[in-house]
């Protein structure tokens, strides 16, 4: 039993060293070396956007060269048809993909189709005006929530297994996990949905919970993967949000959007688009939240932490390592924080589409 | 705002979407779902076992107040029982008493009516007796008296002399 459960990391781990064999050195040349700030700055920026191949780390070599080590992806296209290939082949921007005669070429974290040469062509803001194809690629973030999907999936399907096995008692990874689940039952999903139905959107809450929480988390390692503060991942999750809410919603929830009662008639017509929108604002609100904390912190925190090399002396340094590290409590704090709120939400506005009987207003 | 549409990513919506559905689904089928079931059992059960053990505590002290309540009864009627036997047996001997009593004067009674009837009949006899008697003396007296000429006389003329003539 122990022996098994032991196996389970080192598995994991060899999983993982795979890509590490994968692992490419490149070598970025900096033609004048600019200044620490902007340094630190574009470091950051780079750092919250996605890419097309995960990089590990990156560090100086004696001769001066910058070398980063990642593993590629898959970049998946479609333009006129389903286009595959490995994204070594962009070597971060630098060189021109050719698949089956058409070139492309990414450009601050886009992929543009290209001539031969790997031209593009700008409007008077600076943007690139060259067609974009359809990017399905496996980005460093969808990478990541493939992971996260497949972590989570085997830890509470092992979980699951030995609750059929007929434990009353929670073992293993069960002990710490239980109360949460619990916790959400009791305390986010019975209150605000009720008794009745609360057993509909148990799946969804426990689920968004999780995972929000745990990419929150694994935000915060060195890794650099921050999924939570792309506005496409929050938008995705808040959208799920909205359809359930909309397509689980009762005669009742629908009645008060459209046909407040208790109002005089005049009132309820000018309500009604109030509250249809007010539907909307609902989701819209949890996707900005979400994506505006994370994003907030790791940019705060990634600050704090580049102080420390603008300081370069023992005070400045310690305070700001001081101060970041206080700050990454916080940020693990806010991880569950703003999960705990997604779901809160969530459950709120399902309680809201299938209450049944309303105070007098 | 426009950086933001800008860097808003197609795929990575995609890929998010399909693969929080699917996780969703999968996590319902292999994991959410047996999880609350079994924690709602155990629920239920720990529960009922409860609510079984405060059903025991309850039959039980049902038990000792009707043990009580039993007890109760049995020294009570344990003293019934000893008073009703002191008081038959002040009562049968106070029964005995009197009708010892009763005899007592009964038989002193009879005694005393036998006694007076044996005395009744006694001095009658001796009545009798002493009749009898008296008349043999008188008898053999007269006889005596009368035996001689002289004496009857001498009886004539005393009993004369006794006797005065006014």
């Amino acid at each position: 039993m122990r022996r098994k459960i032991s196996l389970k990391p080192i598995t994991l781990l060899l999983f993982l060293s795979t890509f590490f064999f994968y692992g490419q050195e490149e070598v970025e040349h900096i033609e004048a070396k600019p200044d620490k700030k902007t340094e630190i700055k574009e470091y950051i920026q780079h750092h919250l956007k996605d890419s097309y191949d995960f990089s590990l780390f990156s560090y100086e070599a004696e001769s001066g060269e910058v070398k980063h080590i990642s593993f590629p992806l898959p970049v998946i296209l479609w333009d006129g048809g389903l286009r595959i290939f490995s994204s070594s082949k962009l070597h971060h921007g630098e060189a021109v993909a050719e698949v089956d005669g058409n070139f492309y070429k990414s450009y601050h974290g886009k992929i543009y189709k290209t001539d031969a040469s790997g031209t593009i062509d700008y409007n008077e803001e600076h943007h690139p005006i060259n067609e974009k194809p359809l990017d399905f690629s496996i980005t460093k973030n969808v990478f990541t929530i493939f992971i996260i999907g497949f972590l989570m999936f085997a830890m509470f399907a092992s979980m699951a297994k030995k609750y059929k096995r007929g434990n009353a008692i929670p073992v293993g990874v069960g002990r710490f996990l239980e109360p949460i689940v619990l916790y959400i039952r009791d305390d986010i999903a019975i209150p605000n949905i009720g008794k009745k139905h609360y057993k509909r959107y148990m799946s969804f809450l426990l689920t968004v919970f999780f995972f929000i929480w745990i990419i929150n988390l694994l935000g915060l390692t060195p890794l650099g993967v921050n999924v939570t503060n792309n506005i496409a991942v929050t938008l995705a999750l808040a959208l799920l949000t909205y359809i359930i809410t909309t397509f689980t919603a009762n005669k009742n929830y629908w009645g008060h959007i459209f046909w407040m009662p208790g109002v005089p008639w005049p009132m309820k017509i000018i309500l009604a688009p109030i509250e249809l929108l007010g539907t909307l604002i609902k989701p819209f609100s949890l996707l900005i939240r979400l994506y505006a904390n994370i994003t907030a912190g790791h940019i705060v925190l990634m600050s704090i932490i580049g102080l420390m090399f603008i300081f370069k002396n023992w005070l400045g340094s310690s305070l700001s390592f001081g101060l970041a590290f206080a700050l990454s409590l916080l940020e693990l704090l806010v991880a569950a924080l703003q999960a705990y709120i997604f779901t809160m939400l969530s459950a709120l506005y399902f309680g809201s589409a299938v209450e049944e009987h309303h105070a007098d207003h | 705002m426009e950086k933001l549409i800008n860097e808003f990513s197609i795929g990575l919506f995609f890929w998010q979407l399909v693969l929080f559905v699917g996780l969703v689904l999968l996590l319902r089928k292999f994991a959410w779902k047996p999880i609350l079931d079994a924690v709602e059992k155990r629920e239920t059960g720990i529960d009922e076992a409860l609510k079984s053990a405060e059903k025991a505590k309850l039959e039980m002290q049902n038990l000792q107040a009707d043990n009580q309540k039993l007890l109760q009864e049995a020294r009570m009627e344990r003293e019934a029982m000893l008073k009703e036997a002191r008081d038959l047996k002040a009562k049968m001997i106070e029964d005995a008493k009197g009708e010892a009593q009763n005899q007592a004067n009964k038989i002193i009674e009879q005694a005393q009516a036998a006694i007076e009837s044996e005395k009744k009949a006694a001095i009658a006899e001796l009545k009798n007796q002493v009749a009898n008697l008296s008349i043999e003396i008188a008898e053999k007296v007269v006889r005596e008296e009368l035996s001689s000429k002289d004496k009857q006389l001498k009886l004539v003329e005393s009993m004369l002399g006794e006797t005065t003539f006014n």
